[in-house]
Order: C-alpha cells, then structure tokens, then sequence
C-alpha cells in the first residue's frame, strides 16, 4: 500500500508544562499503525521543512494519537496556536520504533527519558505494562516548571523525577540515580544526544536501545540529513532506519 | 494536453523531474507514487568511492527556504550502477546521473563508469556543490577549468552532458557559454547559493558545515534572472530548478527560457510535490492561453 499524506482533525491542546504542549489528534489509520518511537512529521503552513513531532499515546479505539512538543522557534509556536477542529498535514507514523520483543517476561527494565524525548518513553511504557515486566522509570527536566507525566508514569513504574537545577526531585543528571534503581535486564532511552551518550557510557554493559533527535530534511530518508555513523564503519539514517537503535550499534 | 519535451538524449512524457540529492534514488518516494510518472529523475551524486559526508546538524531552515551541507554521501558509483540503477530501471521514465569529483580524473571515471550501462539516459555535471572543498566547485567558478572537465566527460562518454552551474559566481553566462563552447549538450541551474545560519544563544553556524547551500523559493527570483540572462547568450537547452513548487513556477520557469524543470526543497515539504505539479501543469497552461509545453517554448522568443 502506498503511503499517504494524512489530514489529522486536532481534538485538544493543551501547555501541560512551560513551553510544552500535548495535542490530541484524531486520525484512526495513524493511530491503529503506530508503535512507540515513531514520530509523525508535520507541515506547518508557512515554513519550509515539516516537524519531526514525537507521539506519546495513541488510542486505537477512540482513533487518537496524542502528540507532545515543545515550543522552540516560530514552527512551533504556530503549531501550538491550532484550535480544536482545524486539521494537521501529517507523515507519518514515521521510522522505525521500539522492538520489545526481547524483554524477558518477569524481566526488569529501565525506562530513561529527558525533556521532550519523554513522551515516546511514555507510549513505550505502556505497551511493556501490558506484558509481565517490572518497570523503572528515570525522567529528566531542566526544572520544576518544565515537569510533566509525572503522576502517569506513576501508575505504570516506579519513577524518579531529576531536576537539573535540583527544583525538584532529585538534583543533576538522569545518570545520577542509576546506583539507586537497583539491576535491570534492559534500559530504553530517549532525550537529548548528551543525555543519551551519558546513558549509553553509564550503562555500557548492558542491553539498551536509543531513540534520537536531529534536524531532519525530508523525513523519510532520502536527504541524507540526519544521518549517524555505526560502529561498523557506516552510517544509519535516523529518520528511516531509526529514530531508535540498539544503543551497541551506533556511536552517539 | 501534450506536456511531452525533446531534449538531447531525453524524450520526457513531462517537463518535471526531482532535482538531484532532494529525491536519494528514488526508493523512498517510491512508497507515495509511482515513478513512471515523472519525466525523468535525477539521482543522487555520485563519486568514484563511498562518501560518508559533513558532520550534523546537515540542515537548516531559513525563511521561505532552507540551508543544507550534506557533503556529496553516496555509496560510490559502482554500487549505484549495482543497485541503483536496476530499481529505477524498472519505471518508464529517464534517468540522469549525477556526476561529482574532486580530480578531472574523477569526473572521467565515475563518467565511463555510467556510460557502461544501459540504463542511464544522460549525464549531469555537477561542478557547482558548495559543501565539500573538493566537490567540483573549482570546476564550477573559473570559465577555463569549466571547459575542461566538460570536454573530459564528453571525451570519456556517449552519453549527452547537461553541466550543471553554480550561481556563487559574477557572471553564470560567461560560465554557460564556456561549457557550450567545450561541448555542453545542455545545462541544469541552478545549484544552491552559499549560505550561513547562526544559533543565537552560541552565536556558532548552525550547520556544522558552517555554511550550506540555499535552497527553496527563495532562490527562485535568482534562478528565474540567471536563466533569462543564459537564454539570451547561449542556444543548448536548459533544465531549469530552483524553489520550485507549483505549476505556475514551472511555466514562470518555461517563460524564462528553461526547456524542463528539476523540483527539489518541494519533495521534502510535500513528497507528492513533483506529481501534484504534473497533474496542476494542463489546468495552468491552459490559464494563460498555452497548448502545450513545447508552445510555451516556442512563443517566448527564440533562442540567438
């Protein structure tokens, strides 16, 4: 079947955190396809490259997909002014998400997510809760104003929030409560590529997977833009090959 | 309504291809529409040996455009040929190779190399990137070395040669004639335009690059200018590109003096942005009195 460009009707938008907006969308084919960790990739009218946007829900049932960013730039903020009823031009599901099919059943795993690389580690969340796993969940913010999911992430994991101004939960890095989370068979993470080489260095000895950001050009693999080398002497494109990856096989 | 254009080499069913390094090989866009549909594609560059490219970020976005350093990645010529080739083969349309080198030696054999095959319709010369230091552009910018890697690969191959030009440069006509002078069968313009982008809170290039090239509609007027000046002064076909989204855009470009058009920043917006054109390109002919494509050609006036 070849792929689409999708009209998606908004339903909510909502600042659930400083400059962070969740937005619903209803566009049942989208919402049934999706797998956590892939994006949908947005048309802004007036800008020229379209929004790599992370997705922190979907709802099969109900048709919805429920997207979450932050407002960084003019994109964005045209973005976040979208009323209920009015439609998005959508890619997507995009790239390839975030395989679970080698979590152990009883296993125990870390969930590591920063800022804006949090939601998609929510999606990924919820669909683990379905199998018999333990889950830790470590959620980086740069302060207490830009906290979000916190109580949801409650439900599913135990959870740390850190801060990196200490205003609340824990002070620092996400790294630095590692010692306190006990052992885990596997870590999931996604956030910003230093969080992200922080994680993989830390944790270098055990199984995990990435997800990553970068400026993208077409989204869909074609440009070249977003590429990352692999420890293979090649290079993976984040867009179409990622955005996740086995965090052993590439170099961040 | 016939849309149909001759050009050396080429019998397009349409004036409208991608322009090279927006469009990879084909693959990806292969997923929206079927590709027979296009008039032609032009691939990705290519070089003898694999290029892994510029550091990230590669892009930036501009106003009404954006700025890439890619750096010419590209597996190298041998596995196009290899794999490439034969995929888009398969579709009814043409294809245009994209040629790149730092060395005249490097233009003649990536050039033999696609002479070889049977699937490859034409040839572009790209000496006009202006990411990479060695990406041709000094071919690009000095009239003399212009002739000489043209006439190389005109020697080094059967194939018809478009020269693709650069517009980082005082006089493009100057170019285009000591290309049409060395061989040139056709020309495609233009390439991007130098430019740079600063992140604010660094006060650092955005494109870790430093600079990229400038793409989208807002190079348009200056592609629009550079072909009009090149229609007055040389007579070998031009395949015109640069910020085009519409089919008004392209019969702006027709005006101007281009013979077919290349549709590059547009796929990544839109990925059915070649087609959207095709099937908008009748409706917008008809709109201004035209019956054809090649009508649009013959009454602008012709060629010295």
């Amino acid at each position: 079947m070849m792929k689409k460009r999708h009209e998606m009707k908004v339903l909510s938008v909502e600042t659930i955190a400083k400059e962070t907006i969740e937005m619903t969308l209803y566009q049942p084919e989208v919402s049934q396809q999706t797998v956590p960790g892939q994006f949908l990739h947005l048309l802004v009218p007036g800008f020229t490259l379209r929004r790599p946007i992370s997705i922190a829900k979907v709802d099969g049932q109900e048709g919805t997909v429920t997207i979450l960013f932050k407002v960084v730039g003019g994109g964005t903020k045209a973005l976040a002014a979208y009323q209920p009823g009015m439609t998005v031009d959508a890619l997507g599901p995009n790239g390839n998400g975030f395989s679970i099919d080698d979590v152990p059943e009883g296993g125990r795993v870390l969930l590591v997510g920063g800022g804006i690389g949090v939601p998609p580690i929510y999606h990924l969340a919820k669909l683990l809760s379905e199998k018999n796993v333990e889950l830790v969940a470590v959620l980086g913010f740069q302060s207490k104003d830009y906290v979000f999911y916190e109580e949801a992430f409650k439900k599913l994991a135990e959870t740390y929030v850190v801060t990196n101004d200490g205003s609340y939960g824990h002070q620092g890095f996400v790294t630095h409560v590692f010692p306190e989370v006990g052992t885990f068979d596997q870590y999931f993470s996604c956030g910003p590529l230093a969080m992200l080489r922080a994680v993989t260095t830390e944790l270098k000895d055990t199984q995990g997977k990435v997800s990553l950001e970068e400026r993208m050009g077409c989204g869909v693999g074609a440009c070249m833009a977003c590429v990352l080398p692999t420890v293979d002497n090649s290079y993976k494109k984040i867009c179409s090959d990622g955005p996740v990856f086995s965090a052993q096989e590439v170099i961040l | 309504m016939n849309l149909e254009v001759k050009l050396p080499g080429l019998t397009l069913k349409n004036p409208i291809m991608p322009a090279s390094g927006c469009f990879g090989f084909g693959k990806e866009y292969s997923e929206f529409y079927d590709l027979s549909r296009l008039g032609a594609i032009m691939m990705k560059a290519a070089t003898q040996f694999e290029r892994f490219g510029n550091p990230t970020p590669r892009v930036a976005e501009t106003s009404s455009g954006m700025l890439n350093a890619i750096g010419l990645q590209n597996p190298g010529v041998e596995r196009i040929i290899a794999n490439e080739v034969p995929r888009l083969a398969e579709y009814d349309t043409s294809i245009i190779a994209n040629i790149a080198g730092s060395s005249l030696e490097e233009y003649i054999y990536v050039a033999r190399a696609f002479n070889a095959t049977n699937d490859v319709n034409a040839l572009e010369l790209n000496i006009s990137c202006p990411n990479v230091k060695e990406g041709g552009i000094q071919f690009g910018t000095d009239p003399e070395m212009a002739k000489k890697v043209t006439a190389a690969v005109k020697e080094a191959s059967n194939l018809p040669v478009y020269v693709k030009l650069s517009p980082n440069v005082t006089n493009i006509a100057e170019m285009a004639k000591a290309v049409e002078e060395a061989g040139a069968d056709g020309l495609s313009m233009i390439n991007t335009l130098t430019g740079m982008k600063l992140h604010l809170p660094t006060g650092k290039p955005l494109i870790a690059n430093q600079t990229g090239g400038l793409s989208g509609p807002a190079i348009k007027p200056i592609a629009i200018r550079m072909i009009y000046e090149v229609r007055q002064q040389v007579s070998i076909p031009i395949i015109g590109m640069g910020g085009i989204s519409t089919a008004e855009d392209v019969l702006e470009f027709l005006q101007a003096g281009a013979d077919a058009v290349a549709v590059g920043t547009a796929n990544f917006q839109n990925p059915f942005a070649c087609v959207d054109i095709i099937d908008a390109l009748p409706e917008t002919l008809i709109k201004y009195q035209y019956t054809s494509v090649q009508d649009v050609i013959e009454r602008r006036g012709a060629a010295v």
